[in-house]
């Protein structure tokens, strides 16, 4: 789950730059449709830029996938489930995007502007757990000892088959010895090339005895495993991910949970620009504006119209595609094409932080194969009494099956399988709370699944300005998931409505 | 690519030793070709259309499949099953011809439907599309 996750993410930089203001002053009404981060962000600009801007969103908050639960905190997912989040007082979990990299910009610049402060986000701990119930009786594998011996071996067996005259046709013998040279860096190899137990492997791996001071400071070396078995464990599958451009260092996340980013807009965007507890019914068009039929979700029954110039609808595709919208054909096919990526997440709060106390493993994820997939660890709170752990973030198979259970079991199954690679689970679990977003009422699944067949066929026809209507949103973006692609995608749809509408509504 | 290892997982009763558990809320690598209609329900379906088959609504709605007139034809929940629509995802990668069969009759002839025209996994074969390529697949 982890791997398949890991390769969800699109190498490509984000293009964003800051955006000089929307040229020219926009006059007229935006009707905008969802406050997540594209909503808001849409709101936000059009707004600045002199649109009379009316926001309709179906929660009773704003923020849409950006969303922090805390102490106190009711959630009732589709089928009626309703948990009460029980976290003590500063504890937090991010259903939803958890972290930002430091490459995406958009998503920084805003909070940036806004004064939403951000913190170090450990992705990637070397202390930190490998876990296969299959490999080792289901003992964990620190991640530094995995990949110290991985590269070992693979630097050793590279070394002898350079050695044995195996690469001669493919590199002069200049380059093979320098090839060596850093090898023997890569690997940790001594200075006959082989990945052994001693000074240079351990200095990669960790030590046996940790050097210390004194007359019983002398270092014990650990013991490297051999290449065969490291090969056959498949644990190193699981160090895909944080290789991946989206999950290198630095990684960041606001203060206090991710939440703060919405909250900031809101704040920015003042008390009356979003009208909550709103359910789009339909979307209709003609030459002079758009008309939304919508229900307030607190009085049933009665539809109610909004009417506006022009409409930016950040609606996911998957609640989308079941609303009439006025729009063409091949649009209309779009926004029928991505279905919806399942996955599920789970808080669990525990009494101590013994993955510090105990474990030394300060932020940071262990991966395993189990169906929970991972383990978070707070980077947030070093030091204090209780934590939040992110218990569960489930892919694919191991989603829909979470999804399917009530949320109750959700959180029992976390413990029980998390307990394999901490057995202080059992003693120190307080409560926990679970979100699996194909039950989430406001979204219906969690982010665009995209193949390259609908991307070749509906991409262009899902982002483009259709008379009045333009959709936005990560299911509008090459970043599927991010919040990054929420807000490119917003940028760029604003930015067509824009010179549409000070072309006079002509373009 | 993991993925395609794992929706594998269940088509492909794969010999190795990865059994989880015997945990009857996950599905085990090793227990795929013992997988029934009723399992594939309750593990996947009814995380959307609920235990009880009645669906659920929130800014959309997902359809009960509870005394459902659409399930008359066997070939209309084939062709969901395996091509997926709107918000729902395609199975055909998760499942093979015969499960994907399984799991329409249990539909059919439970939550109020009681259709007797069981399909078979030929029957689901003729619906199966090409396999397609994910982004992920990179």
């Amino acid at each position: 789950m982890y791997q398949a996750m890991a390769n969800l993410g699109f190498a490509a930089e984000s293009t964003y730059r800051r955006p000089p203001p929307l040229q020219g002053t926009g006059k007229g009404s935006v009707l905008v449709l969802g406050a997540g981060l594209a909503g808001l962000v849409a709101a936000y600009e059009l707004g600045k830029a002199g649109y009379k801007v009316q926001v309709l969103e179906y929660n009773t908050r704003a923020g849409g996938r950006n969303w922090t639960l805390r102490g106190g905190d009711e959630y009732t997912e589709l089928g009626g489930h309703k948990q009460t989040c029980q976290f003590d007082k500063g504890l937090y979990f991010n259903p939803g995007p958890w972290r930002i990299p430091y490459h995406h910009t958009g998503v920084l610049d805003y909070c940036h502007q806004f004064g939403v402060q951000l913190e170090s986000f450990v992705q990637v701990n070397h202390n930190a757990y490998m876990h296969s119930p299959d490999y080792a009786g289901g003992k964990p594998m620190r991640q530094r000892e995995l990949v110290a011996d991985w590269h070992g071996g693979i630097a050793e067996l590279l070394a002898k088959a350079s050695g044995k005259g195996a690469l001669d046709d493919m590199a002069t013998k200049e380059d093979r010895e320098i090839l060596l040279e850093s090898l023997r860096q890569f690997g940790g190899l001594d200075n006959q090339f082989r990945y052994v137990m001693g000074s240079a492997s351990s200095e990669h791996r960790g030590y046996a005895k940790e050097p210390g001071g004194g007359p019983d400071g002398k270092p014990g070396f650990s013991k490297p495993v051999g290449i065969s078995e490291i090969l056959n464990s498949r644990l190193w599958k699981q160090l895909g991910m944080s290789s991946l451009y989206e999950y290198q260092t630095t990684l960041m996340q606001p203060v206090g949970g991710m939440d703060a980013i919405g909250k900031a807009f809101v704040r920015e965007l003042g008390p009356q620009a979003i009208t909550y507890n709103s359910k789009v019914t339909a979307i209709a068009q003609d030459d002079h504006g758009v008309t939304v039929t919508y229900e307030d979700t607190t009085r049933p029954g009665q539809a109610k119209q909004a009417k506006a110039d022009w409409c930016v609808c950040t609606i996911p595709l998957s609640i989308l595609s079941q609303i009439p919208i006025q729009v063409s054909a091949e649009k209309a096919a779009a926004i029928s094409a991505v279905p919806y990526m399942s996955s599920a997440k789970v808080g669990l709060q525990f009494k101590r932080r013994f993955w510090e106390t105990d474990e030394r493993i300060y932020g940071g994820i262990s991966t395993t194969d189990l169906p929970i997939g991972m383990i978070g660890y707070p980077t947030h709170g070093i030091g204090s009494a209780k934590g939040v752990l992110l218990g569960a973030y489930a892919f694919f198979m191991e989603a829909y099956e979470f999804t399917a259970l009530d949320p109750a079991t959700r959180v029992a199954k976390a413990v029980e399988y998390g307990a394999q690679l901490h057995p202080q689970y059992k003693k120190e679990f307080e409560n926990g709370i679970s979100v699996a977003w194909h039950r989430v009422p406001s979204t219906l699944g969690c982010f665009g699944w995209w193949t390259d067949e609908a991307r070749e066929k509906h991409y262009a026809n899902l982002c483009s300005l259709d008379g009045r209507i333009v959709l936005a949103g990560e299911h509008a973006s090459y970043l599927p998931a991010w919040q990054e692609g929420a807000i490119l995608s917003s940028l760029a749809a604003i930015g067509q409505l824009h010179r549409k509408a000070v072309a006079g509504g002509k373009a | 690519m993991k993925r395609a290892a794992v929706f594998a997982m269940l088509v492909v009763a794969a010999g190795t030793a990865a059994a989880q558990n015997n945990d009857a809320a996950f599905l085990s690598q090793k227990d795929a070709a013992h997988v029934t209609g009723e399992q594939l329900f309750t593990h996947i379906c009814q995380g959307c259309h609920m235990p009880d088959a009645k669906g659920a609504v929130g800014a959309g709605h997902y359809p009960a499949l509870a005394a459902n007139a659409k399930l008359a034809s066997a070939a209309y929940p084939i062709v969901m099953v395996m091509n997926g629509r709107g918000g729902m995802p395609a199975f055909s990668m998760i499942l093979n011809d015969q499960q994907a069969a399984d799991v329409v009759n249990y539909v059919r002839t439970h939550f109020g439907n009681h259709y007797t025209d069981a399909v078979t996994a030929e029957q689901v074969k003729a619906f199966r599309p090409p396999a397609p390529k994910p982004e992920d697949a990179r």
